[in-house]
């Protein structure tokens, strides 16, 4: 059997699943890990409250960040976030992301697939800087807490790797389920139904670390190439884009999450990713001659 | 100045400002805090508290 570019994907997305939640006997008992490997923080969205977790959640430490005494930031785990998105750029959300795995499981539900328009992509940058950035900073409950909103209001991968696991396994924490949990409940289906129906539906309209992550996609050291001489237009590699970009037209798009797709589907092999240091923005298509 | 050019000197400044910033969260506590938070249960993390 050949071994394609689609199965070595798999396996790192299977590997990165399996480092970033090693503690599945944790389940049997509702404990979570709680060593000193949570200090560090997960390339990929992975709630730090789920049971086998063995990184914390990037977001969810920028999140808790604010609630330094000194100033309202999380300056660490955003400097990792920077450093890893501008080596890897959305190459995280398409190999290292263990909901991005959970994602593309489910999208292989047989159903009507359908494709978004373009203005639900920015949705996740809005959710970015009000649930991520603003309100940790700004809201406060009254003992002087700042809440890690998207966490707390938003997150469905807290609700289904978190929430559901830990109610599941503590009876007596259920007497606490009230409205939130409603609404991360029901967060949560539309998103699993999403991903039914859409490919990837969460990293397109939702995900604040692929928010991040896309906007350094066109300085990320992983990156995409198209050899203008070799592209014939044909639109090969945009027909079979799960994120719905255009790689011959946007090799780089914030959209991208460099899976190779378009890469295995052009017949004439112009399309590439390495990592490399040249943009190659000559070699680009220049559409308005096109 | 070519677009090459000027991309490596802006990924080089973006990584000045990530190592800056993990520099200055490591000192001033930010690391505990981020463990603390992600060695308890967090219950308004899932919606629950």
């Amino acid at each position: 059997m050949k071994i394609t570019r689609e199965i070595k994907r798999k396996i790192i997305q299977v590997a990165a699943f399996g480092y970033s939640n090693p503690w599945l006997g944790n389940f049997a008992g509702g404990n979570i890990y709680q060593g000193n490997w949570k200090q560090f923080c997960n390339p990929g969205m992975n709630c730090y409250s789920c049971p086998a977790a063995g990184l914390a959640c990037p977001i969810g430490a920028m999140q808790a960040g604010a609630n330094s005494q000194s100033y309202r930031f999380g300056f660490y785990a955003t400097g990792v976030v920077l450093a890893i998105g501008v080596v890897l750029g959305r190459a995280v959300c398409g190999f290292l992301c263990p909901f991005g795995l959970l994602q593309e499981l489910i999208h292989k539900i047989p159903s009507p697939k359908l494709h978004l328009p373009k203005w639900t992509t920015y949705i996740k940058y809005a959710l970015l800087a009000i649930f991520v950035i603003l309100m940790p900073m700004l809201a406060m409950d009254g003992t002087g807490v700042r809440s890690p909103s998207f966490c707390k209001y938003i997150c469905p991968v807290g609700t289904l790797e978190g929430g559901i696991p830990i109610l599941a396994s503590h009876p007596e924490l259920r007497s606490l389920i009230g409205g939130i949990f409603t609404l991360k409940m029901a967060i949560l289906i539309v998103v699993i139904v999403g991903c039914v129906l859409v490919s990837r539906f969460f990293c397109k309209v939702m995900c604040p670390l692929g928010a991040i992550y896309g906007m350094l996609n066109k300085v990320s050291l992983y990156r995409m190439d198209v050899d203008s001489a070799k592209c014939i237009s044909c639109a090969a590699c945009s027909k079979v884009c799960p994120m719905d970009v255009e790689p011959y037209k946007v090799p780089n798009s914030a959209e991208c999450i460099r899976c190779g797709h378009c890469i295995t589907a052009c017949p004439k092999e112009a399309l590439s990713a390495g990592f490399k240091l040249n943009t190659k923005e000559s070699n680009t298509i220049d559409m308005k001659g096109a | 100045m070519g677009s090459d050019k000027r991309t490596n000197i802006f990924r080089i400044l973006l990584i000045i400002i990530a190592v800056v910033m993990i520099v200055f969260g490591v000192m001033h506590g930010e690391v505990s805090i981020a463990l603390r938070k992600a060695i308890k249960i967090c219950l308004e993390c899932i919606g629950i508290g």
